[in-house]
């Protein structure tokens, strides 16, 4: 009974569905900071296709979360965007003109992103709570922000805003528009953000771990509502988490961070049964399993992950690194690049290319 | 099993309740109370690890604090057996009873960034616990404080530096460390790796494993991760509301769990596997209200066996087979999945028997590396 998939089934970089919606090139967002400059994204490359649910996992301080701030352009200074292209891609739909922008060059105040911004790309965020304004109902924040990016009327606003409640699961979505998000439970109040983020028909939801506050009962069921979207209506999701258990369960395709930068990528089957970088391997090995050997000693990474002032030289895993090739790979960064048509890894045991950028 | 139960109880805790009273009206009149922790009861024996699971709101940590009167229980007994064989009741003692307990039960935090004085070096924090119990010799204190560094893996020569200086491994390795530093017998550990990230969690994991072998310690472990839990524990009680529904050694909890919130549980846990993607099956509706919880068995609104008697009578723990204890009316009836038969789940689980795996249960359960290769059309290169 043991399911043998097909080379066909598989899906490599070539057969990912259609043009991809945002394409996102050696990023790089620093900050500077008295102390010196935090490269906390440093050249982020990853694309995200229609209808595909792109997960992007890894530890505290590896840029997953400022990654896609970036690309909503809601990095605060002393944050910068120093490098690399976003490359943004919508079809004309009703009423609209097909879009292709880079969102790296456009003023991080202006009209344009501001458009775009809730409009195209919706923001799931990790807090609930802090999401939504205490003082109005859900119903009205959720018509606030229908009347700003659509050309519709009070009434037809509210329509909507039910509609998308109902979408979400919200029981009663009548009576709940009037709700205020403290009278709502954690489940409830994550489903009105989701109905919030979808109000304006985005067509790329970024949900920033957006079930990590929550209990697994419920978390199960958020997981499960995304699932049904990407399946219903076609959405495209960036899903940013540090669980590697969600990650599995929800995303096609799947980009490994650390300090900054991808060390990984490739579609969730290849990242979880054939890892290649010895840290997506050490990621994975080191997550407590419900079904492995109780009370033994779990292989472990060395070290911690170092500070974002004290990066190391080279690759930036390389100081804990089991494979670690001295004078290679501490003196050089590697590139993100296929080998042998696979996806994109970024470690000298598989390849001897250098990031251009930081050579010399 | 590697580790033999041993029998001598060191914490007997029995009827344990946490009330908090709701004030309202004009006069701040008490009109009903949050039933935090309703009637609990457990045993942590000596070189035991045994932890409470369960969703935010359940009472887990409560009940934690109520063991070690950080908070004052509103009632029921904690008896704890001190190390000359006397027996107290923690939840009677007055302040100056409690202080030379607290040698002997100590606790380590969730949030390693909050709980050390940011304004004290390793030494001070590590040695204060001392200080205060009446090691007053700074050289005595430096030599424990290295001794305890070297125990939970961290150099000596730290002790003169200041937390900023440290990660948040590391730091809980110093909330360990002055855990430690009275050579507690029982430590309460609440949700003590959940602000790690994974791959220092493991470190800490092992680090706690080993303290608990090379110390014979006992734990109190709380903790909402179903997957932690598992790995660490002895056993395992599940919490739901204010009450105990579920307590099992961990392999029987984990394999043939007799409550159905204790399986809705596991299900709802994401397995690491884009093949299994079999939905996962969260519960309907939330975590009933404490305040206001519902009657009968306070499961029963989100249960999907439900029946009459279980809206109107509430059930009690009782002893289902030796030492797997559950309050459900249903339990013996009712044949529930656990970890080994989770619907589309590692396909050399799927097949497994429902009933009791012989002698070594864990490692039949557990698939080896090549179980999940042989899935994949690819072996994964060999790097060499």
């Amino acid at each position: 009974m043991q399911q043998t998939p097909t080379p066909t089934e598989r899906r490599s970089e070539a057969e990912r569905p259609g043009e991809p919606i945002l394409s996102v090139r050696g990023l790089k967002t620093h900050f500077a900071m008295d102390e010196g400059v935090v490269r906390a994204v440093d050249g982020v490359s990853f694309d995200l296709h229609p209808g595909e649910i792109v997960g992007i996992v890894g530890e505290s301080g590896c840029g997953k979360s400022v990654t896609m701030k970036s690309v909503m352009r809601l990095v605060q200074r002393p944050g910068r965007i120093v490098g690399g292209e976003i490359r943004y891609r919508r079809p004309a739909r009703d009423g609209e003109e097909a879009l292709d922008v880079d969102l790296a060059q456009l003023p991080g105040r202006g009209r344009a992103i501001r458009r775009i911004r809730g409009g195209d790309i919706a923001l799931i965020p990790q807090e609930p709570m802090a999401s939504f304004s205490p003082l109005h109902s859900i119903g009205d924040q959720i018509v606030e922000a229908i009347l700003l990016h659509q050309n519709v009327g009070k009434r037809e606003a509210r329509r909507i805003a039910i509609e998308k409640l109902s979408e979400v699961g919200m029981p009663n979505p009548q009576q709940r528009f009037d709700a205020f998000s403290w009278q709502l439970s954690g489940g409830l109040r994550q489903r009105a953000i989701i109905a919030l983020a979808l109000s304006c028909n985005p067509s790329i939801l970024v949900a920033d771990e957006p079930t990590t506050a929550i209990d697994v009962t419920t978390q199960a069921q958020v997981l499960e509502l995304l699932k049904k979207l990407q399946r219903d209506h076609g959405s495209s999701i960036v899903f940013i988490t540090h669980d590697l258990g969600v990650i599995a369960q929800l995303a096609d395709h799947v980009v490994v961070m650390y300090l900054g930068r991808v060390m990984e990528q490739g579609p969730a089957r290849d990242i979880f049964h054939a890892p290649r970088h010895p840290y997506t391997r050490a990621l994975l090995e080191s997550v407590p399993s419900l079904h492995a050997e109780a009370r033994v000693a779990l292989p472990t990474v060395s070290g911690s992950i170092p500070h974002p002032l004290h990066r190391p030289s080279g690759c930036p895993f390389h100081p804990r690194c089991p494979d670690a090739m001295p004078g290679r790979c501490d003196v050089d960064m590697p590139a993100l690049v296929s080998v042998d048509g696979g996806s994109p890894v970024a470690c000298f045991l598989h390849h001897d290319e250098v990031e251009e950028a930081d050579r010399g | 099993m590697a580790d033999a139960l041993p029998t001598k109880p060191l914490l007997q805790v029995r009827g344990l309740e946490k009330h908090f009273p709701i004030e309202g009206g004009f006069f701040k009149r008490r009109i009903g109370s949050v039933k935090a922790v309703d009637g609990v009861s457990f045993d942590v024996h000596e070189g035991e690890i045994l932890s409470l699971v369960g969703e935010s709101g359940c009472g887990k940590t409560t009940t934690a604090r109520c063991v070690l009167r950080a908070i004052d229980p509103t009632g029921g007994e904690v008896l704890f057996r001190r190390a000359d064989g006397e027996v107290v009741d923690v939840a009677q003692l007055g302040e100056q009873q409690l202080r030379p307990l607290w040698r002997e039960m100590q606790m380590i935090f969730q949030d390693p960034f909050g709980s050390l004085n940011p304004r004290k070096n390793l030494l001070e924090i590590i040695g204060e616990p001392m200080y205060v119990q009446g090691t007053t010799d700074r050289q005595t204190r430096m030599d424990r404080v290295a001794e305890l560094l070297n125990l939970v893996g961290l150099r000596p020569e730290y002790m003169h530096r200041f937390p900023h200086a440290f990660s948040g491994g590391q730091r809980q390795r110093v909330v360990i460390a002055r855990a430690l530093a009275l050579e507690p017998r029982l430590v309460v550990a609440d949700e003590a790796v959940s602000a790690l990230d994974v791959s220092v969690q493991a470190q800490i994991l092992n680090l706690l494993l080993d303290l608990q072998r090379r110390l014979n310690l006992s734990f109190l472990f709380v903790a909402h991760d179903l997957s932690i839990v598992k790995h660490i524990s002895h056993r395992v009680a599940v919490m739901y509301v204010g009450k105990i529904v579920e307590l099992a050694p961990t392999e029987a909890l984990f394999l043939r769990p007799k409550h159905p919130y204790t399986s809705a549980l596991m299900k709802a846990v994401p397995v690491a596997d884009p093949d299994h993607r079999a939905a996962l099956k969260g519960l309907p509706g939330e975590v009933a209200n404490p305040a206001a919880p519902p009657s009968g068995c306070y499961f029963h609104p989100r249960c999907p066996f439900a029946e009459e008697r279980c809206r109107t009578e509430t059930p009690h723990l009782r002893e289902l087979e030796p030492g797997h204890f559950v309050s459900c009316h249903r339990a013996e009836e009712l044949d529930l999945d656990g970890i080994g038969d989770l619907e589309g789940v590692r396909p050399d689980l799927a097949g497994a028997p429902s009933e009791p795996p012989p002698s070594e249960p864990v490692s039949g359960v557990a698939p080896g590396p090549e179980a999940v290769r042989e899935n994949d059309p690819t072996p994964p290169d060999d790097p060499a």
